[in-house]
């Protein structure tokens, strides 16, 4: 019997209409748990790289966590992996809610798809039995009418949905695959779907999970519900209120915006408003708020309500679901202080299947060329002068690859190269091809620089966490570190000094503190976000806040009575390590290099050229990668990742591994 | 006459927050062994859940039903339309396939968690952070009733009602010499 995980993908090729029930290999489970690992495996091991992203062979992997249907509580995340059309690398992009855990229930881990259907139609997954249906009725409607659709005609009340909008049909490279409450929004696999003729997947399960070791698991899972309480009813002090709880940032059930609409940038990723939040503000934004919410909600097995019901009355459903930031993403980017111009237009972009962090920036930039002349009225006839108008106006263009809106589909990146006329110097907050945080901020944050720079998920919420974003206020250091249970083995020592010693005179960024430790406490950050992508688990409980419940210690552990594993501290994090040296690989044979790994340039003011070159060599070698950032021989053997350092392209690269790194060789660095 | 403690899980639907906690943790403390196993469909409590109309309904396996009721009425609750059996309690109810163990068929019935050492509160309601489902006791001086049902009894009545008296009599009949024939 299989523990935690149904043991069985299912593999589905729509362009012959193949449906195959697979057992899966158990030491894969052993080797990367499962989720984002184990599909990264099939992945590497079945994508050549030359693969167009939009192309028949490209694979769609949509895969619950290991812990996905077992009491965990917050196991619900669905992780979905695919090449990007943006980046052409590993496109990465998970979900809450309820798809994943249903998904268990229906007796799958994964659902595998390849090919193209030459029609456009949709997956009904329920139990044993699996057909993919006629959806060309579907076809234009939005994702959440869709689902509405499917439910009512399979007559399936408690039936879960994924589905894209007309934004994925139309393969715009920033569109999401949408499950009600939750999307996976980033790197454009709602384009892959879309690509694939494949307008959703409905699953319906009602099959047993089994626990290994049914009291143990348990046992920790209330201990998890306790601090989950505790920590609702006491939040973090010394910093600010959206970042002093738990889940997503609470910003559904929380009226104050200061620190977003403060210390991020407006319009184009360009200016800060850091006088914006008054009491007038205050007011009225509590008022759109209060109209717009109608109840808070939560994901599968989840206590924290970082979602909520909003009215919205033009659209088809009259409603739709939404969680933290979107609210503000596109009143911050057309520069409007109207709060309920973001509900309005989040609700439409949802329905279309929109990425909520690029949709805004890919707008304000057009907006941004437009008003320098770049773009013209020959390009955007009818471009109204109003900017919150204008959002609604280019909505309809991206989403239907009209005009300059096929452009634009592409995202900033792209659409500046073929626009050209130096619409290129607009490009200036992508990293990797891909829109990154609106943030412009002073001094260079070093663990911030490493994170950027050599992150493979493309969104900053998902590689950083556990740590506070500025040093503690004197006074709150003190007690912060006392009950810093979250902290690794080893490292309580060093982890604590640094939050006590953070902003004192001489210690502070960007030279303090020390290479070492900013890589160690990078690691940290990463290792903890891989372990919640194999798991399932939300990154809202687990690596995301500040004192989160889940950590290093109990996640050992409840993997373990989960699955009948015997998986340590050491040997979990191992496992992160080999997902994130994985991940790696599969994209340095699609070509990323160091030369890539670049924040956006105006991140910080204040930047250190020669400084950053140290971190990343400081942090290649702490990762036992060499000088262009590729993992080592020894370090993929080390990981049991032979079968990687046997590649042919990865051979030819870790041939060059002589090269001199700082004084010393790669292979003299790789001891530690 | 006699006093007697009535347990009661008082749902405020308002307060509903869709996560379905209690439905996970309900079918895996009915699990055997407890905890071993995961599967909402197996729950006693159950929500009606459809986010896009705002309607979260908890509700729990109730008395048992052999035939489906004739009415289909609806409710306007606030400005919202409810069908009547949002809240039926029904267990085994042949028009839906909640409260039904979906491998057997066996009806599945609110039992308020009774366990030894009994519990301060019903599994359902521990997990229920958001306090949509909150435990009272109050006593009640009650009639005596004659002993309910139990779960073995409750599960031979639907086998009964499904094969017939005489075919379950035999059955487990024919069971029975065989297993003395074992011993």
């Amino acid at each position: 019997m299989r523990y935690a995980e149904t043991g069985y993908n299912l593999e589905i090729d729509l362009s012959t209409g193949n449906i195959e029930r697979v057992e899966t290999d158990p030491r894969l489970t052993e080797l990367h748990l499962g989720g984002l690992g184990t599909n990264a495996k099939i992945l590497w091991d079945r994508v050549p790289p030359e693969v167009d992203p939009l192309s028949p062979d490209n694979l769609l992997i949509f895969s619950a966590g290991l812990l996905d249907g077992t009491p965990a509580i917050g196991a619900n995340r669905t992780i979905i992996t695919s090449f990007s059309p943006q980046t052409l690398l590993m496109g990465f992009s998970m979900m809450g809610g309820f798809f994943g855990p249903e998904l268990k229930y229906a007796g799958y881990d994964k659902v595998i798809i390849r090919g193209k259907s030459p029609d456009l139609v949709y997956l009904w997954i329920n139990n044993d039995k699996v057909e993919i249906r006629d959806a060309s009725h579907l076809q234009g409607k939005g994702a959440l009418e869709t689902a509405e659709f499917i439910k009512e005609e399979l007559n399936e009340p408690k039936v879960q949905i994924a589905a894209i909008g007309l934004a994925g049909e139309n393969r715009v490279y920033f569109a999401s695959i949408e499950h009600g409450r939750s999307s996976a929004s980033r790197l454009g696999l709602g384009a892959v779907m879309g690509s694939k003729g494949l307008k959703a997947i409905a699953v319906r399960g009602t099959k047993d999970i089994n626990i290994a070791k049914p009291d143990k698991f348990w046992e920790i899972c209330q201990e998890v519900l306790k601090y989950i309480e505790y920590r609702l009813q006491n939040p973090i002090k010394g910093v600010p209120a959206i970042l002093s709880m738990i889940g997503s940032p609470q910003e559904m059930m929380l009226h104050d915006e200061q620190w977003h609409t403060t210390s991020f940038s407006w319009g184009h990723a360009r200016y800060r408003r850091k006088d914006f939040w008054n009491e007038e503000v205050a007011k009225n934004w509590a008022e759109s708020q209060r109209n717009a919410i109608e109840r808070l909600v939560s994901c599968y097995n989840c206590p924290v309500r970082c979602g909520a019901i909003i009215r919205h009355p033009s659209l088809p459903t009259h409603r739709y679901m939404m969680k933290c930031y979107s609210k503000l993403t596109y009143v911050m980017a057309a520069m409007t202080d109207d709060l309920a111009f973001g509900f309005k237009i989040a609700g439409l972009a949802q329905e279309y299947g929109l990425d909520g962090y690029t949709t805004p920036q890919v707008m304000a930039f057009a907006t941004e060329l437009y008003d320098n002349g770049i773009l013209t009225d020959e390009e955007m006839p009818g471009f109204p002068s109003n900017n919150e108008e204008r959002f609604f106006y280019l909505l309809e263009k991206i989403v239907r690859r009209e005009g300059i809106g096929d452009v634009l589909a592409n995202g900033v990146y792209w659409a500046a190269r073929q626009i050209g006329k130096g619409a290129e110097k607009f490009d200036h907050n992508t990293t990797k091809k891909h829109e990154q945080m609106v943030i412009k901020l002073g001094m260079l944050n070093p663990l911030y620089f490493l994170m950027y720079a050599t992150g493979e998920k493309g969104n900053i919420t998902q590689i950083e966490g556990q740590i506070p974003q500025t040093p503690l206020p004197k006074g709150y250091r003190e007690e912060f570190v006392k009950d810093w249970i979250q902290v690794p083995t080893g490292k309580e020592e060093r982890f604590k000094r640094f939050i006590l010693e953070w902003g004192d005179e001489g210690k502070s960024f960007p030279f303090w503190p020390p290479p070492d430790l900013v890589c160690e406490l990078v690691d940290w950050q990463e290792t903890m976000h891989y372990i919640d992508d194999a798991t399932g688990i939300c990154a809202g409980l687990s690596s995301f806040p500040i004192k989160p419940p889940y950590h290093i210690h109990n996640l050992s552990c409840l993997i373990s009575a989960g699955t009948g594993l015997d998986i340590d501290e050491e040997g979990l994090w191992e496992i992160a390590r080999r997902n994130r040296n994985l991940v790696r690989v599969i994209n340095v044979r699609r070509g990323l290099r160091r030369e890539d790994e670049r924040p956006p340039e105006d991140h910080w003011k204040k930047r250190f050229p020669e400084y950053e070159e140290k971190l990343l060599d400081e942090y290649y070698k702490y990762r036992g990668w060499n000088r262009e950032g590729i993992p080592t021989k020894e370090t993929l053997e080390g990981l049991g990742l032979d079968y990687v350092a046997e590649d042919d392209m990865i051979k030819k690269e870790i041939l060059k591994e002589g090269v001199s790194l700082g004084g010393t060789t790669v292979k003299a660095t790789k001891k530690q | 006459m006699a006093n007697k403690t009535v347990k009661v899980i008082k749902i405020n639907a308002d307060e509903c927050n869709g996560c379905r906690a209690c439905e996970a943790i309900c079918s895996a403390f009915h699990a055997t062994p407890k905890y071993g196993t995961t599967n909402p469909a197996k729950a006693r409590i159950h929500v009606n859940w459809d986010p896009l109309r705002n309607l979260y309904v908890p509700v729990y396996g109730g008395p048992y039903v052999e035939a489906e009721c004739l009415g289909r009425d609806r409710y306007v609750i606030g400005e919202k339309e409810y069908d009547e059996c949002l809240f039926c309690r029904a267990v085994a109810c042949p028009s839906r396939d909640l409260f039904k163990d979906p491998d057997s068929g066996l009806p599945l019935r609110c039992d308020m968690c009774e366990d030894d050492p009994s519990l301060k509160e019903p599994m359902c309601v521990q997990v229920c952070l958001v306090d949509a489902l909150t435990y009272e006791e109050r006593e009640e001086e009650m009639e005596e009733e004659k002993e309910k049902l139990d779960e073995l009894e409750m599960g031979l009545e639907t086998l009964i009602d499904k094969y017939g008296f005489d075919k379950v009599a035999d059955t487990l009949a024919r069971i029975s010499i065989s297993k003395q024939a074992e011993t």
